[in-house]
């Protein structure tokens, strides 16, 4: 077990050097510079700038010495915020993102488990034709159409929420950009939920249960549970990392200070700095979900833990 | 049951008074606190790494400069930390006099030392000021960024004593006293700085949350990336029984709807910027809201004169009165006025109107050119930036097609691309905004000079130059004025650059925020600024 995990390990630290390799390279093809501004610098102010932040010295120079920095934990200073280091970015707006996502991967499992799980105890009747449309619907409808209806009616029109802002310790704004995020992620849990379910509920040993007169919510919970949500656990790693790395639409929408609108806003001013340090954060959280789900399927599944 | 019967129960409770809560507008008025969208993040709260009006407007609320904004006119200049200023007869040297009650936020004294160490500050040949060309009217003062003057002694920038401050100008400057409303001449707390490290060094703490000392109406409170900068009443500031507000707070709303909806449900008392398509809807339902102000800034395409065909001044002039500026104005760029000339109307200066949409004119001169009914005319295309301006170019694009017979195509670019495009020279048309910093026509003529980093055309003109000069050497205001029109009226027969409209400020604005006023500048000073309560 510890073996695989630092094996595992191993493999996420070269994924994320090579990340890292090929993600410095893009950036500095990127046209235009970091320096690009409304009004043109002047040109030696944008060569002390070039100075400050070591980009007049040779390329290979540059990608050891931002690697070296990052490997001591700093991702050096931003360009587009004046010089402000990125760590203090990241310290200020990943909270909120890992927040929102936590809060909306709480509310996809919430939603989507058990919806998943009744769809299947009522394969083919109306309820499994409601809950599956609802998810088909949730799936086809991107956030960038949910979350601006939401914020019109809920938030502007009946004014039951705010249309906007985040506080992180105010529930009340949190209502609408977390249905609007996990929303999405519910659906999809639903479905692979069902689908899980429906493969366990098919065997024999379900069939004896029922023979044997178990009620049915203990063969559901107790018997096929474990078995059925092998898929969801699958999907759950990567869509963690995506859950909290995918909200820049909704941090639009509903003007929350997360990490996302620093990457987008990083990658138009090419201020590599910031794009490097939040794709290797990301990197790191895609890697991290990844070895997460894959020792909760170990955990789930005993057949899979006897393979290993 | 009982227990999902209670549960509805208290969801429904829990609804209703979210309902009947009161708005953060009604909340705010009651606390005297201004709810101001910001549009975007300030890249920096330290007056001298900055540029933009996005951080103008926070800056105007924590400094104030020699000379103060006064909230009915763009013109008319009120004291600052400046009792009373005085210039010799040709305007270049001016004798600024402090007012000794000025306090730095934690009560150290404000004197004259403050605004030469900003200056010196901005000027340091070490220090990236990306705005320092704002100084330049200072005698040496380029020169002593380029090292090229050793001392800052040689630089024209003298303390007489605590509350005397002498500027000496490269130039007749007639105009100083509104250029020093500007951020970039405010003053910086000199023992604030230092304590924080050495003058040149760039983002040390002396700009966090409670290090920022300041000399404006307010001080600020708390900042948090992305979500909102607030300030609160400065104590110390020496007019402060006037300040009415008791705070601001500025949200930097990326997007336009989602700031106009947060206008709407009442968490906002002024927008940065309404988007067009909701204008009209804005004027049907509710007019009391909407605002549409000029604004120092003019819109045009910049042409690259580089290439065959657009060398040729008929044929940019002939797209230039193929573009039927009214039009636009009308359905696209609403609330903007069509342009006549670049500049617009600034004080006494007026511009020539020239700018005519006549298309049986423009195919006449297209003709003349060499290019009947557009035949022959090389494929170009006008370079926009991001998604913001494609409907406008296709707009021109659709006019020019009817008017003249050519076609041109779009071509998108991220902005980053779009700057270092045309800095390059490898674009044909493009698509381009220029905002004014003062109210003096050299705001918008200076940048079409040879090698100005925001020419970009490929033209210049040795007596567009010399006029300039001319102007700049000028010590009678009203002459200086004449010339100036003359070289916009140059600029505009050589027409390197096709203007068609002239900026507005739409945005909207809660009827309860009293003492704002339309202004050209849009620096409306926070100080007189208060709001009355409503239902």
């Amino acid at each position: 077990m510890f073996q695989k995990l630092f094996h595992r390990l191993l493999q996420g630290i070269v994924v994320l050097i090579v990340l890292f390799t090929i993600t410095f390279f893009l950036c500095r093809a990127l046209p235009g510079g970091p320096f690009v501004s409304e009004k043109a610098l002047p040109e030696h102010v944008k060569a002390l700038m070039m100075e400050r932040d070591g980009y007049n010295k040779p390329v290979y120079e540059q990608y050891f010495m931002r690697l070296g920095n990052l490997m001591r934990g700093d991702a050096g200073l931003s360009t587009r915020l004046s010089g402000r280091p990125v760590n203090d970015v990241i310290a200020q707006s990943f909270p909120v993102s890992f927040q929102l996502g936590c809060i909306s991967m709480l509310l996809a499992l919430v939603v989507g488990i058990p919806a998943g799980v009744i769809a299947a105890w009522k394969k083919n009747m109306s309820i499994d034709f409601i809950v599956m449309t609802l998810a088909m619907l949730g799936l086809c409808l991107p956030s960038f159409v949910v979350g601006p209806i939401l914020a019109e009616m809920v938030g502007r029109r009946w004014k039951l929420l705010p249309a906007m802002g985040w506080e992180p310790t105010n529930v009340i704004t949190w209502l609408l950009p977390m249905v609007t995020l996990g929303m999405v992620y519910a659906a999809y849990l639903a479905r692979l939920t069902r689908s899980g379910m429906l493969d366990v509920l098919s065997q024999d040993f379900v069939r004896t249960a029922r023979a044997k007169g178990v009620p049915m919510h203990r063969i559901l919970i107790k018997h096929c549970l474990r078995g059925g949500l092998v898929p969801a656990a699958a999907y759950l790693g990567p869509a963690f990392a995506g859950i909290i790395s995918g909200s820049l639409v909704i941090e639009l929408v509903f003007q929350i200070p997360g990490l996302g609108r620093h990457f987008v806003k990083a990658i138009e001013t090419n201020d590599v700095n910031v794009i490097m340090g939040i794709v290797l954060l990301y990197g790191g959280l895609v890697v991290l979900g990844n070895i997460l789900s894959d020792f909760l399927i170990l955990w789930l599944n005993p057949r899979a833990r006897a393979q290993s | 049951m009982m227990t999902l019967h209670k549960l509805w129960w208290i969801g429904l409770a829990f609804l209703l008074g979210a309902c009947q809560r009161e708005t953060q507008v009604q909340k705010s008025n009651r606390e005297q606190i201004l709810l101001v969208g910001n549009s975007s993040e300030p890249k920096a709260l330290d007056l001298q790494l900055v540029t933009s009006v996005v951080e103008n407007k926070v800056l105007s609320s924590l400094f104030e400069g020699l000379v103060a904004d006064h909230p009915t006119s763009d013109t008319e200049m009120m004291p600052g930390v400046a009792e009373k200023w005085e210039h010799n007869q040709d305007f270049t040297r001016w004798v600024f006099h402090l007012r000794q009650n000025a306090k730095w936020s934690d009560g150290e004294a404000l004197t004259a030392h403050d605004f030469a160490f900003a200056y010196h500050r901005m000027l340091h040949p070490e220090f990236p000021s990306p705005y320092c060309e704002m100084l330049y009217f200072i005698k040496n003062a380029k020169e002593y960024k380029l090292g090229e003057v050793k001392e800052f002694g040689d630089v024209g920038v003298k303390v007489i004593d605590d509350f005397t401050l002498e500027l000496t100008m490269k130039e007749p400057v007639p105009y100083l006293p509104g250029v020093t409303r500007h951020f970039t001449w405010f003053p910086v707390p000199k023992h604030a700085v230092l304590s924080y490290g050495k003058m040149t060094e760039q983002f040390t703490p002396w700009t966090a949350v409670g290090n920022l000392v300041c000399n404006g109406p307010f001080v600020l409170k708390s900042w948090q990336l992305n979500d909102h900068i607030e300030v609160s009443k400065n104590p110390q500031y020496w007019d402060a029984a006037n300040v009415k507000l008791n705070g601001i707070r500025f949200l930097p709303v990326e997007n336009a709807y989602t700031e106009a909806r947060a206008f709407l449900a009442g968490q906002l008392h002024t927008t940065y910027r309404i988007p067009v398509d909701m204008i009209p809807y804005m004027q049907q339902n509710h007019p009391e809201y909407l605002k549409m102000e000029p604004y120092i800034g003019s819109q045009f395409l910049r042409i690259n004169i580089t290439r065959p065909g657009l060398s040729d001044v008929r044929v940019r002039k002939a797209l230039s009165m193929a573009i039927d500026s009214e039009a636009i104005c009308k359905t696209i760029q609403r609330g903007y006025e069509p342009a006549k000339s670049f500049s617009p109307k600034l004080g006494d200066f007026s511009p020539e109107p020239v700018l005519t949409f006549d298309p049986e004119k423009a195919r006449a001169l297209l003709a003349e050119a060499g290019y009947p009914a557009g035949k022959g005319f090389p494929r170009y295309s006008i370079l926009i930036s991001g998604g913001g301006g494609r409907n406008l170019s296709e707009a021109i694009q659709a006019m020019w097609k009817e008017h003249l017979g050519i076609v041109v195509d779009i071509r998108t670019m991220d902005f980053a691309s779009y700057i270092d495009t045309q800095n390059k020279l490898d674009y044909d048309i493009s698509s381009a905004g220029w905002v004014g910093d003062y109210i003096d026509p050299t705001t918008f003529l200076l940048m079409w000079t040879k090698g100005n980093g925001n020419n970009n055309t490929g033209w210049h003109s040795e007596e567009y130059e010399r006029l300039l000069s001319e102007a700049a050497h000028s010590a009678d205001p009203a002459q200086r004025m004449r010339v100036f029109e003359k070289a916009e009226k140059l600029l505009m027969d050589e027409r390197p650059i096709l203007p068609f409209a002239w900026q507005a400020r739409n945005y909207l604005h809660h009827p309860s925020v009293k003492g704002w006023h339309p202004l050209l500048l849009d620096n409306h000073p926070w100080k007189d600024i208060s709001l009355e309560e409503t239902d």
